[in-house]
C-alpha cells in the first residue's frame, strides 16, 4: 500500500533520534544537585539479618545518607505489592509474604536489597557500601523447585509455612476424568519450562526528585506503564498522593515485561529524594539486572492428553508447579494461572480441560511476566503434546493438528476463552507450502549423507492478547482495569498531538499510531505527534504489555478520532453553511453532499479555535477529544511456525536450517514493524529453546549472572526467517487488530524442540537444548538405535 | 573500579623504567580482560601502565623463516595481515576468531599470552607453532612460557616485546565455542613441521593449555585425521567441568576438534 496510512511500510519516525544518539533515556537525564544511589545486596540466598552497622560507611567521603529496612519501617513506607489475587482450590487467598523495599530482618535471595547508600558519586556510594557491616545468620535456602514444599523445608515467609503461594485450578475435573476413561490412547509428557532472565538493551534506572516548595515528587523511571507505577507508589506504597507524584517514563530501551513491575529501586529513589533533599539517581549495572530483575517462566509440568480411536482429542489434564521466587512481584500470581491455563486449548477443539497449578516460593529472584507471560508456557505444553501424540499414534503431526483444529467460530473453550475468529487450516497450509514441507524427506537424506540429523517441528500457537476486558479480569482477581485511554488534540493549524496511555519502548508507536491518525484525518504523518510516558501529560493509562497497544490503545484513539470527526463536522457545517447531516469527510476534506463546496481539515481546525462562524450557544470552541476504550473480548492472534533443524551428532550443535512463520494478526498497521516484532520474538523463543537458562547452585548463588555464562541469542545463531501472514480481522475491536508483539516468543520454543526431538528420534531432552544436552541425547539415541 | 594511577609510556625504555619503579602496577596491553575485571572490582592495582603509546611494540615483519609479531599488535591486525595470511593462514584464522570485533581491535597478542586465560586461543596456537616469546630480558620458548592457568614464566617487571613464529608448518586451529561467552570451550591447535607434530589443547584443561602426547605420536606417524581413530581422548579427570560442558563432553570434543584441525591443516 502506498502512502502512510494503515498497511503502509512507513519507516519508524523515532529511529532518527535513536540512531543518532539523541534519544532521551533515564540515564541521559541529570537533575541539578543529584546524588547517586548504590544498593548493597544480599550475598546470601537466605539469611537472618542480625545487625547492620553503617557507622563506618556513613563517615566515608561523599556519603549523603545510608538507609536500611529500619528507615523504611520508621517512615511507614508500604511494601511492594502483587496486584492479582489468586484463590486456592480450597477457597483460601494466596499467601503473600511481606515485600519491603529494603530487607527487614531477613534476606530471601542473592541480590535482595539490604541497604542503599546515597553519595555524591556512584564510586563513593559503592566504596561506602563495601564498608557497611552486615551480621548475617545464614539459613538453609530453598532452591530446587521440585522439592520446595517438601515437609521440613526451610520457611521463606511466615505467611506461607510450606512455601506454597497457592494451589489453584481451572476447568472441569470430572469431565476430564470421564474423557480419560473413554480414551483409546493417552499421551503423557513431563516438561521443564526453563527460567529466563530478561535482558533489555537498557538496564533499569530511576531518578527520584522532590520539590519541597510544591511538596511534589517526580520519578523518572524505565517503566512500561508509568501510570500504574504512580498508582501503586501512591495508593499502596504511600509515597505521595497521585496529584503530588509525577511519573515520567521517557525513552525506554526495551522491556519484554520486565519493566511492567514496580521495583524496590525506584521506590527507594523517589522516597529518598525527599529524605536527603536532593534528586537521587540509580542506574542498574548488568550484574544487578541478572540478580534482581524479575525473571521469567520456570515451570515443571506433567501433562496428559486423552485421544479417541479416530485421533480426536477428548481431554487434557495439566499439572504445573510454578516458581515465583522469593517475593511476589507485581503481576506474578496471574502469569501461571489466568495467563496460562486458559490458553491450553490451543487451536484445538478439546471438550474437557483441567489445569492445576501450584505456585511456590524459593530463595531465587522474583519471577513475573516475560514476553508472552504464561502463553509461551501453555503453547509449549499443548504443542509438545500434539507432536508427541501424533508420533505415538503414527500420524503425521500436521494431519493430527488439522483433524483437531477448531473450525467454527465463535468457539467457547472449556477454560474461559471465547475465540472470536480464525482460520487455522489456512495458516497451516500456507506455512507448509512456503516451507516446502514436501521437500523435507529429500533434505533429511542429504543431511544424513553429511553425517547430520535433520528434523522438522511445528508449532500451531494461539495467544490471548489485547489484554483485557476490565470486568472480566476483575472477576478473576485483577486489581486494575485493563482499558486504555487516548486524547486527540488538534492544534489551530491542523497539526495533531495524540496523548496515549500506551507506552512505547521499542514497539514503534510513534509511527504506527501516527499512521492511524494521519490516514483517518487525511493529514501528513509529519503533522502527527504521539505523546506518552508522562503522567502530567497523559491523565491516565494502563501501559504496554500483553500485545495490547494496537488492539486496545489504538482502539481508544479511534474512539477519540470519532469524536474529533463529529465535532469537526459541526464546525464545518457552520463554515460551509450546510446542515451537519450533509457534511461528508473524506481524504482530509469536509464537503457538502451534492455540491463542490469543501474545506480542508486544517481550515476546520482553525475555525474551531477562532470560533467566528458559530456562537458559544451553538457550539463549544476548540477541537480536542478524549476517550477510554475497554475491550469486549481478548484478541486471539494465532499462526503456525515450522522449524527445521540440523544436528551435528559429533558436537551436539543444532543449526536452525529453515524457519517459516505464518501468523494471523488480523489487520496489520505497519508490516515492516510487525515483521520486526516477529523476528525479535522468534529470536527470544529460539534463545529459550537452545541457549538461555538461569542456573542457581544448591546454595542459591546465581551461576548465570553475566554474559560469560548466560547465553543470549546472537545474530549468527539465527537463520533468515520466512515470515508471512493470513488474515481474519479481529471482531472485537474497531480496527480488526489482534496484536503481534509476543507471537514469536510464544510459538518458537515448541517448534524448535519438536524439530530437535524429530531429528533425535526420541523425546528425552529439555530446554535449553545446548550442544552438550543435544550431544548427550544424540548419543543416547544412537545407542538405542544400535540395540 | 577503584582509583588508580595511570601511566602511558611513549617508548619501551620508559615502560621498562616504570615497571621497575611503580609499585603494584598492572600492564595494560589492550585491556580486554584487565579492564572488565577492574570494573567489577575483582582487580584493584594501584597503577596501570598502558603500553598502547609504544610504537615499537606494534607491527608484523617477516624475518627470514620467521614472522615477528610485536606484542601490542592487535588480533585484528594479525587476522588481516597479508604476511600472516600468506605464511600461516591458520594463525590469521585463529586471530580472526578471537572474541568479537571490539575485542579483536583492542586486544593484543602480548596481552593475551601474558594473561594465559585457560580458554584463550593464542596459547594453543603458539605452542603448536613452536613460537618463541621475546621479553625485555630474554627469549622464552612457548613450551616453557605457559606454566598453568593464568600463570606464565614471566617475572615481575618483565614485558613481552614480541613473538617469533616459525613459518613453514602445516597448522590449523579448531575451536568449539562456549555458547555464552564464545571463549574456547575446547580449542585444538595442530602444527606439523617436518616429522614433529604438536597438538595443543585450550579451554579444556584444568590447569590451562596442554599438549596431547598420544595424538602427537599418532599424527607423527601419519598426519591424517584417521590416525586419531583408536586413540583415547584425554582423560576426563584432567579436564574442566562446568554448567556448559562436563569433563566427559570436553574430552569427546577434544577428539572431534583435533580431527577437524588436522583436516584443515592438510587441506589444499
Amino acid at each position: 500500500m502506498a502512502g502512510t496510512g494503515i498497511g503502509a511500510r512507513v519507516m519508524r519516525k523515532e529511529d532518527f533520534r535513536f540512531i543518532t544518539g539523541k534519544g532521551n533515556y533515564t540515564d541521559d537525564i541529570n537533575r541539578p544537585g543529584q546524588a547517586h544511589a548504590y544498593f548493597l545486596r544480599s550475598p546470601h540466598a537466605h539469611a537472618k539479618i542480625r545487625k547492620i552497622d553503617t557507622a563506618k560507611a556513613a563517615a566515608m567521603p561523599g556519603v549523603v545518607a545510608i538507609f536500611t529496612g529500619a528507615d523504611i519501617e520508621a517512615d511507614k513506607v508500604g511494601g511492594l505489592i502483587c496486584g492479582w489475587m489468586i484463590h486456592s482450590k480450597d477457597g483460601t487467598p494466596m499467601k503473600a509474604g511481606a515485600h519491603p523495599a529494603l530487607a527487614v530482618g531477613k534476606v530471601r535471595y542473592v541480590g535482595d536489597h539490604v541497604a542503599v547508600v546515597i553519595a555524591e558519586t556512584l564510586a563513593e556510594a559503592r566504596d561506602a557500601a563495601e564498608a557497611i557491616l552486615v551480621d548475617y545468620e545464614p539459613l538453609k535456602p530453598v532452591v530446587d523447585l521440585a522439592s520446595a514444599t517438601k515437609k521440613g523445608s526451610p520457611v521463606i515467609h511466615d505467611a506461607a509455612p510450606d512455601n506454597q503461594v497457592y494451589d489453584w485450578h481451572l476447568g472441569d475435573e470430572a469431565a476430564v476424568k470421564a474423557a480419560f476413561k473413554k480414551a483409546k490412547h493417552v499421551t503423557k509428557i513431563d516438561l521443564v519450562n526453563n527460567r529466563l532472565i530478561p535482558n533489555a538493551m537498557e538496564p533499569r534506572a530511576a531518578i527520584g526528585d522532590y520539590n519541597s516548595g510544591e511538596e511534589a515528587f517526580t520519578l523518572y523511571t524505565t517503566s512500561q506503564n508509568p501510570h500504574v507505577a504512580r498508582l501503586v507508589l501512591s495508593a499502596f506504597i504511600g509515597i505521595a498522593p497521585e496529584h503530588k507524584l509525577r511519573v515520567i517514563a521517557p525513552d525506554v530501551g526495551g522491556g519484554f515485561g520486565s519493566k511492567i513491575f514496580i521495583y524496590a529501586e525506584e521506590t527507594i529513589c523517589v522516597w529518598a529524594a525527599k529524605k536527603v533533599g536532593r534528586p537521587v539517581k540509580w542506574v542498574a549495572d548488568r550484574t544487578e539486572e541478572f540478580l534482581a530483575i524479575a525473571h521469567g517462566r520456570d515451570h515443571l509440568t506433567h501433562a496428559e492428553m486423552a485421544i479417541d480411536e479416530n485421533g480426536r482429542i477428548l481431554g487434557l489434564h495439566v499439572k504445573t508447579r510454578a516458581n515465583l521466587g522469593a517475593y511476589l512481584s507485581t503481576f506474578a500470581s496471574s502469569v501461571p494461572t489466568y495467563l496460562y491455563v486458559p490458553l491450553l486449548s490451543g487451536q484445538y477443539n478439546i471438550p474437557a480441560i483441567y489445569g492445576e497449578v501450584e505456585a511456590v516460593y524459593t530463595n531465587t529472584a522474583p519471577v513475573d511476566a516475560y514476553r508472552g507471560a504464561g502463553r509461551p508456557e501453555a503453547t509449549f505444553v499443548i504443542e509438545r503434546l500434539m507432536e508427541v501424540a501424533a508420533r505415538e499414534l503414527g500420524m503425521d503431526p500436521a494431519a493430527f493438528r488439522k483433524k483437531n483444529f477448531i473450525k467454527s467460530f465463535p468457539h467457547q473453550t472449556p477454560v474461559i476463552m471465547c475465540y472470536d475468529t480464525g482460520d487455522y487450516n489456512a495458516s497451516l497450509a500456507k506455512a507448509m507450502e512456503i516451507h516446502d514441507v514436501k521437500g523435507f524427506a529429500r533434505r533429511k537424506r542429504e543431511s544424513a549423507k553429511a553425517g547430520k540429523l535433520r528434523g522438522l517441528g511445528y508449532s500451531a500457537y494461539i495467544e490471548a492478547c489485547g489484554i483485557a476486558p476490565s470486568a472480566a479480569v476483575g472477576s478473576l482477581g485483577a486489581g486494575v482495569g485493563l482499558w486504555e485511554s487516548a486524547e486527540v488534540r488538534v492544534n489551530p493549524v491542523g497539526t495533531v498531538e495524540v496523548l496515549t496511555g500506551s507506552h512505547s519502548h521499542g514497539q514503534g508507536h510513534e509511527t504506527t499510531f501516527a499512521q492511524l491518525v494521519a490516514g483517518r484525518l487525511g493529514i501528513p504523518i509529519e503533522n502527527v505527534a504521539i505523546v506518552h510516558g508522562d503522567t502530567d501529560k497523559v491523565q491516565m493509562g494502563m501501559g504496554t504489555y500483553g500485545s495490547r497497544s494496537g488492539a486496545v490503545g489504538m482502539s481508544a484513539i479511534v474512539k477519540a478520532l470519532d469524536k474529533v470527526e463529529a465535532k469537526a463536522k459541526k464546525v464545518a457545517s457552520f463554515v460551509l453553511e450546510a446542515a451537519e447531516a450533509d457534511i461528508d469527510f473524506k481524504d482530509g476534506k469536509f464537503s457538502v453532499k451534492g455540491t463542490d463546496k469543501s474545506i480542508d481539515f486544517a481550515s476546520v481546525a482553525l475555525q474551531a479555535y477562532v470560533a467566528h462562524k458559530f456562537t458559544g450557544e451553538q457550539l463549544e470552541p476548540g477541537l480536542k477529544e478524549g476517550a477510554f476504550y475497554d475491550p469486549t473480548n481478548f484478541t486471539f492472534p494465532s499462526g503456525v511456525h515450522i522449524a527445521e533443524v540440523e544436528i551435528d551428532p559429533d558436537t551436539g550443535v543444532t543449526t536452525i536450517a529453515k524457519w517459516t512463520a505464518v501468523d494471523d494478526f488480523g489487520v496489520i498497521i505497519n508490516p515492516m514493524i510487525v515483521e520486526g516484532q516477529v523476528h525479535g520474538g522468534i529470536a527470544q523463543g529460539i534463545g529459550q529453546a537452545l541457549l538461555e537458562g538461569a542456573v542457581y547452585d544448591a546454595n542459591g548463588q546465581l551461576l548465570t549472572a553475566s554474559y560469560m555464562d548466560y547465553a543470549m541469542p546472537r545474530a549468527d545463531d539465527l537463520p533468515s526467517f520466512r515470515v508471512d501472514h493470513t488474515t481474519t480481522p479481529c471482531l472485537s475491536n474497531p480496527l480488526g487488530i489482534k496484536g503481534c508483539g509476543e507471537a514469536g516468543a510464544i510459538a518458537a520454543p515448541a517448534a524448535v524442540m519438536n524439530a530437535i526431538t524429530d531429528a533425535l528420534g526420541h523425546e528425552n531432552i529439555a530446554m535449553p537444548a545446548t550442544p552438550q544436552a543435544v550431544w548427550q541425547a544424540a548419543q543416547a539415541g544412537l545407542a538405542r538405535a544400535a540395540e | 573500579m577503584y582509583a588508580f594511577d595511570f601511566h602511558r609510556p611513549a617508548t619501551l625504555r620508559q615502560a621498562n623504567n616504570l615497571v621497575g619503579k611503580v609499585e603494584d602496577a598492572k600492564i595494560l596491553a589492550g585491556g580486554q580482560t584487565l579492564l572488565p575485571t577492574m570494573k567489577q572490582r575483582l582487580a584493584s592495582p594501584a597503577a596501570v601502565i598502558d603500553l598502547s603509546g609504544v610504537p615499537e611494540l606494534v607491527g608484523i615483519e617477516q624475518k627470514g623463516r620467521n614472522l615477528v609479531i610485536g606484542a601490542m599488535t592487535s588480533h585484528a591486525e594479525v587476522a588481516s595481515s597479508a604476511l600472516v595470511r600468506a605464511a600461516l593462514p591458520g594463525l590469521a584464522a585463529l586471530a580472526a576468531g578471537i572474541g568479537d570485533p571490539h575485542v579483536r581491535h583492542k586486544g593484543t597478542i602480548g596481552g593475551s599470552i601474558a594473561n594465559n586465560d585457560p580458554a584463550a586461543d593464542y596459547p594453543a596456537g603458539l605452542l603448536a607453532l613452536g613460537a618463541t616469546i621475546v621479553t625485555n630480558r630474554r627469549k622464552i620458548p612457548a613450551g616453557d612460557f605457559f606454566t598453568g592457568m593464568f600463570s606464565t614464566a614471566l617475572d615481575e617487571g618483565e614485558i613481552i616485546t614480541k613473538v617469533i613464529v616459525p613459518t613453514g608448518a602445516k597448522f590449523a586451529y579448531a575451536k568449539f565455542r562456549n555458547p555464552a561467552s564464545r571463549y574456547a570451550m575446547v580449542g585444538v591447535a595442530v602444527g606439523k613441521k617436518g616429522s614433529s607434530v604438536v597438538v595443543a589443547v585450550t579451554g579444556a584443561g584444568s590447569d590451562g593449555v596442554f599438549r596431547w602426547a598420544d595424538a602427537e605420536a599418532a599424527l607423527g606417524k601419519r598426519f591424517n585425521a584417521k590416525s586419531l581413530d583408536g586413540i583415547k581422548n584425554p582423560a576426563a579427570k584432567e579436564l574442566n567441568s562446568d554448567i556448559h560442558a562436563s569433563a566427559e563432553y570436553r574430552s569427546h570434543l577434544i577428539g572431534v576438534m583435533a580431527r577437524r584441525a588436522v583436516t584443515a591443516a592438510t587441506a589444499k
